[in-house]
């Protein structure tokens, strides 16, 4: 009997195949395209398309003439959490002006701007377990942030673009509950986290979609000057609220969770997740502190300027939001802004995406630019 | 280190001719010709005393009443922890500064951004198109005499 052979398998063929993620596709968070360049289910090659939600920001803000009314174009920037942009933009403006502003009014930016940080990571983290398909979660976060929109609701009137914040204090007065909503909020929140990270953090599924993928290593981070989580993912202790303090935070005792490998490798998409999740706890003792210390009585528009009086010259100052470094780059001129620059998170971080996607699956894609936590209004503007 | 004393090593270790420039409010900052940039870039980037590691932000900028354009580049070192603003100046007619991408990764995205909205052109880029706009825009939205154009693919542009 002749010995049975098996066939010669047919020349497999090899070539690649580019598809597109979006723009309307759910895991890319708003309208963002990637052409990405597949070999079978192996990514070989991203190449992101942004600036479908261009919405001139800058020529806006350079064409109204005054510093004021740029205010509430600075919300659209980042709408999931406007009052850093607001922030930011006050306080570059208030150090070019040399405006000394009320302890008040600092403790209240303090006190918002970290509750937005909750809320921001919230909804970070909701998406991106949905983007994996853990629904639960992110119902969980959204009660959550629902709580924190309604204190904010409270102060400024609006539950998203806020248009709270204005050169030299606050659009008005802090409501009298203020301070015993965020103390319910605070006490409410912590038991919280702990049902978070049982739902999530530990579900050997998710750890199973996020450890060792998308590593990004700290000088690869450095060297795209990445910031916020994305950065702290990598294992770099940086902080501009520490590293760099802005306002009071030089006040506050907290720490600075970094990614440390615990599920995979240092810099992979869980490092990213935990540090998000961490920095939750980390921002209620921010909000517990600043409560205890924080004046109860003052007007917070006492040094708000009548007729802003431009002066000759340029900053650019960075602010912590709770994607990382926002930069506002302000050129003056006697007459008003003549440039201005906002360098947000979202768009440097996202240009590392091509650099860490390289050799991951498809699936794992969509981990990649969901632990990266974009909004595609900050990448366009 | 400040301005000055990055500016005044700068002269002695290498033997410029560096003067920063102050204004009324703000920061001050040092301007370099484009024909060295990419020289002190890299001065600043690997020196051991100054090791700016991090490239915050780059920015186009057009100055209208010189007829010129400008690129400020705000640089940090997360190892010295200090800042420096540096400026480079070309004419309106031939905007062309040599690309620090090589240098600093992130200015990539910065430099095409710089190139679309304002019109400058990075030499060495590795691939220096558009990146909010459409590849065909006409113009460049951020210089200060931009005209939008009436209409984008026979979609009236709303003027």
């Amino acid at each position: 009997m002749a010995p049975v052979t098996s066939p010669q398998p047919a020349a497999i063929e090899n070539r690649t195949m580019t598809i597109n993620m979006g723009p309307q596709h759910p895991s890319t968070h708003g309208v963002l395209r990637l052409e990405v360049t597949v070999d079978g289910e192996v990514v070989t090659k991203v190449k992101p398309d942004i600036g479908y939600l261009h919405r001139c920001f800058e020529k806006y803000a350079e064409s109204l003439g005054d510093y004021a009314k740029v205010v509430p174009y600075t919300d659209r920037i980042d709408y999931v959490s406007a009052l850093h942009q607001e922030m930011g933009y006050v306080i570059a403006v208030e150090k070019l002006l040399e405006l000394e502003v009320p302890e008040r009014v600092e403790y209240m930016r303090v006190i918002l701007a970290e509750l937005q940080r909750i809320a921001s990571h919230l909804l970070g983290i909701g998406t991106f377990g949905l983007d994996l398909g853990a629904f639960t979660p992110f119902l969980y976060c959204f009660i959550e942030r629902e709580n924190i929109l309604r204190i904010l609701e409270k102060v400024s009137g609006a539950r998203l673009l806020y248009n709270y914040l204005c050169v030299g204090g606050l659009m008005r007065d802090i409501p009298t509950d203020f301070t015993s909503d965020t103390w319910e909020f605070v006490t409410s929140f912590r038991p919280k986290i702990k049902e978070l990270n049982d739902l999530l953090t530990t579900n050997s599924i998710f750890i199973d979609r996020t450890a060792n993928i998308g590593v990004l290593p700290a000088e690869v981070a450095l060297n795209y000057s990445a910031s916020g989580p994305m950065l702290r993912g990598s294992g770099v202790s940086w902080d501009l609220r520490k590293n760099d303090p802005y306002s009071i935070y030089d006040r506050f005792e907290f720490n600075v969770p970094v990614g440390q490998g615990e599920m995979g490798t240092v810099g992979d998409c869980w490092d990213r997740y935990i540090v998000r999740v961490r920095e939750m706890e980390e921002s209620l003792k921010i909000i517990e502190q600043a409560l205890d210390q924080m004046p109860g009585e003052g007007d917070v528009k006492e040094a708000v300027p009548r007729r802003i009086r431009s002066k000759e010259g340029e900053v650019y100052v960075r602010t912590e939001t709770p994607r990382g470094e926002l930069g506002y780059y302000i050129i003056s001129e006697k007459s008003g802004p003549y440039r201005i620059k906002a360098r947000t998170p979202s768009f440097v971080n996202l240009s590392i995406l091509p650099a860490i996607s390289k050799g991951a699956l498809v699936a794992d894609l969509v981990a990649i630019v969901g632990s990266i936590d974009i909004v595609l209004g900050g990448v366009d503007r | 280190m400040t301005t000055e004393e990055i500016t005044e090593y700068l002269n002695r270790e290498y033997g410029g001719n560096l003067d920063p420039t102050y204004a009324e409010a703000g920061d001050s900052w040092i301007t370099v010709s484009p024909s060295v940039l990419r020289e002190v870039a890299k001065t600043l980037r690997d020196d051991k005393n100054l090791q700016f590691n991090n490239l915050m932000c780059l920015s186009g900028i057009h100055y209208q009443k010189e007829n010129e354009l400008g690129v400020a580049y705000h640089l940090h070192s997360t190892i010295h922890d200090h800042k420096l603003v540096m400026k480079v100046r070309v004419p309106e007619d031939n905007p062309v500064v040599p690309s620090v991408e090589s240098l600093w990764k992130t200015a990539n995205w910065h430099e095409r951004e710089a190139y679309d909205l304002v019109g400058i052109t990075f030499r060495g880029h590795p691939g220096l198109l558009r990146i909010l706009t459409p590849q065909d825009w006409e113009g460049h939205p951020l210089r200060k005499d931009y005209e939008q154009q009436e209409s984008y693919r026979n979609v009236s542009t709303g003027i």
